[in-house]
């Protein structure tokens, strides 16, 4: 029984969350393959062959691919379908957008952001914003699935798999690329970070969330925010930690003016410790809290930035 | 040109979930239910869509029980010019919703499906591009801006590093983000007015497809609860506790 993980990646570095799908596919055992599909993308394949527990990696480089468009991509790996019954992808922006497509062309659903593997059937995933969790039997022939990464923890990268070239070339024709607006930051990516520090409707305005930031140089972090604090238009929209954001787990979750919407709550509440400032001792962030400290935190920040 | 937009009939995003204790499901006995939220910015959409001239019809359609007539009468009520209802009682996979709405597709031959990106109960995030697939159009996941020009669309969407913008062919699909818009609000006139727009109802089981459930719920349980921890006094005390409890920073 094989099993195809997809690799997410930007044509010139495999991203870590890879290696937690591919311990998911470990979970459900099978022999294990990577596809890496891009365009100039071969270093990608490169790292994707070190990759603990694969045995092979199949590239598709190809212009057709550079973008990841869900039309081009959920053909080729429909294409390659018929040789597994497991397909996995990452559930980040990528593999949300085009793994449905592919579960469609196979006539199969889709298992979503799953957290844990029963068995090579059953499923484990959260359901109303994580406050339910269900189990769930795929009665499909085939397998697509996309994981959750904060679910699994990564495998090493000490393997030595085969690479394979593949010639497929499966362009829609339907869509094309216009642009991306890609924020550039020196700070860890949200998905990465052992350490966030994230900001909410409390810090007022975007300039505040410049007192976040001495924090998190100090401490390696990442910096998130709330939904409020993104709708209020202080931060842009890749900063936004919850439900319909980015959900996290770092070692250390620094919530600042953020009152703990259930929907935010989804999004941080498997952190491993979680730090709450917020003025009002009423907040429901402090019930999930390890460690809560009531007062403002126009005065808490400085404080604690001279302190780290 | 004609605009679809599905909609799915939820759990009020306000209420607090509480799973059953047989852990058979989530009990919906007696909650309020509405539209989901993405659904609704779906709906904004394409009426701002016909406000602009460029939509000349938009169609809702919901999928489920007479209840859900509930959330098409709203739509209406919010712009809408006519509905409809698949009647069915299964619970049905998202691959099921995703044929029976392909096949309004291809009744209604619309050039734009607007779609919520996900509902907030069962949080797949997968019917809009199952659809795309079926019906062989591309697709705009995740919009923040939703612009038609000619016998194409650009989206700009949400995507983890940021934005992205990709230009479309049409027919095609559009699943919608928290910020594409602020959906309105019905006003009183306009609801008494939902009443009288078209609402047909066919049976799902007449469009003649095998609508078997693809999965299986074994449980449903509360998740791990996180116990609520200390108040620390002072900063001191917080970094002290960080370092040497917690052990988190050095």
């Amino acid at each position: 029984m094989s099993i195809l993980v997809f690799a997410e990646h930007d044509n010139n570095s495999l991203k870590g969350d890879t290696l937690k799908t591919v311990a998911a596919a470990q979970a459900i055992t099978g022999d294990i393959h990577i596809l890496v599909a891009g365009s100039n993308c071969q270093c990608v394949a490169q790292e994707a062959a070190k990759v603990n527990g694969v045995s092979k990696v199949l590239v598709a480089d190809n212009a057709a691919y550079e973008h990841q468009l869900a039309e081009n991509i959920s053909l080729l790996v429909t294409e390659l379908a018929s040789d597994y019954q497991h397909i996995l992808a990452t559930a980040l922006t990528t593999g949300k957008n085009f793994m449905p497509r592919v579960a469609a062309l196979l006539d199969v659903t889709q298992i979503s952001d799953i957290i844990g593997v029963e068995s090579a059937d059953t499923f484990v995933r959260p359901i109303y914003a994580g406050n339910a969790i269900a189990t769930v039997k795929s009665l499909d022939s085939k397998k697509v699935i996309t994981v959750r990464s904060t679910g699994f923890d990564a495998v090493t990268t000490d393997g030595n798999a085969e690479i394979v070239a593949l010639d497929n070339v499966t362009d829609a024709g339907n869509s094309s690329h216009v642009s991306d607006e890609l924020t550039v930051s020196e700070r860890p990516e949200l998905g990465a970070a052992s350490v966030i520090i994230s900001g909410g409707r409390g810090m007022q305005n975007g300039d505040n969330f410049k007192l976040l930031e001495g924090i998190a140089d100090k401490l390696g972090a990442a910096i998130g925010a709330s939904r409020a604090a993104v709708d209020a238009g202080f931060v842009p929209n890749d900063m936004q930690v919850g439900q319909t954001g980015k959900i996290v787990a770092p070692d250390l979750y620094i919530a600042v003016g953020i009152s703990g919407a259930i929907q935010h709550l989804a999004g941080m509440k498997d952190s491993k410790v979680i730090v709450a400032i917020n003025k009002d001792p009423e907040a429901p962030i402090f019930q999930v809290a390890d460690y809560g400290f009531v007062g403002d935190l126009f005065d808490a920040l400085p404080e604690l930035e001279s302190k780290l | 040109m004609k605009v679809l937009v599905p909609i799915k009939r939820v759990i009020d995003y306000n209420v607090k979930v509480r799973v059953k204790l047989d852990n058979s499901n989530v009990d919906l006995a007696n909650v309020k239910m509405a539209i989901n939220p993405f659904c609704e910015i779906a709906v904004e959409e394409a009426i701002r869509l016909k406000e602009a001239g460029v939509a000349t019809e938009v169609i809702a359609v919901s999928i489920g029980t007479k209840a859900c007539q509930e959330q098409l009468r709203t739509a209406l009520a919010l712009g809408a010019d006519r509905a409809i209802q698949i009647d069915t009682d299964l619970t049905l996979d998202a691959i099921n919703i995703a044929k029976l709405l392909q096949k309004i597709v291809e009744e209604e031959q619309p050039q734009l499906v607007i779609l919520g990106k996900q509902a907030i109960d069962s949080d797949n995030n997968q019917t809009g591009q199952m659809l795309a697939a079926l019906t062989n159009m591309p697709q705009g996941t995740f919009a923040s801006i939703v612009k038609v020009q000619d016998d194409k669309v650009n989206v700009t969407r949400e995507v983890d590093g940021g934005l992205q913008t990709v230009t479309l062919n049409l027919p095609a699909i559009v699943t919608t983000d928290l910020r594409l818009n602020e959906p309105r609000y019905a006003s009183l006139p306009n609801i008494m007015k939902a009443k009288r727009k078209p609402l047909d109802v066919k049976s799902a089981e007449d469009f003649g497809i095998d609508l078997t459930p693809r999965t299986q719920t074994l449980k449903v349980t509360p998740p791990a609860e996180r116990k609520a921890g200390i108040i620390v006094e002072t900063i001191d005390e917080l970094v002290e506790k960080l370092k040497n409890e917690a052990k988190v920073i050095s």
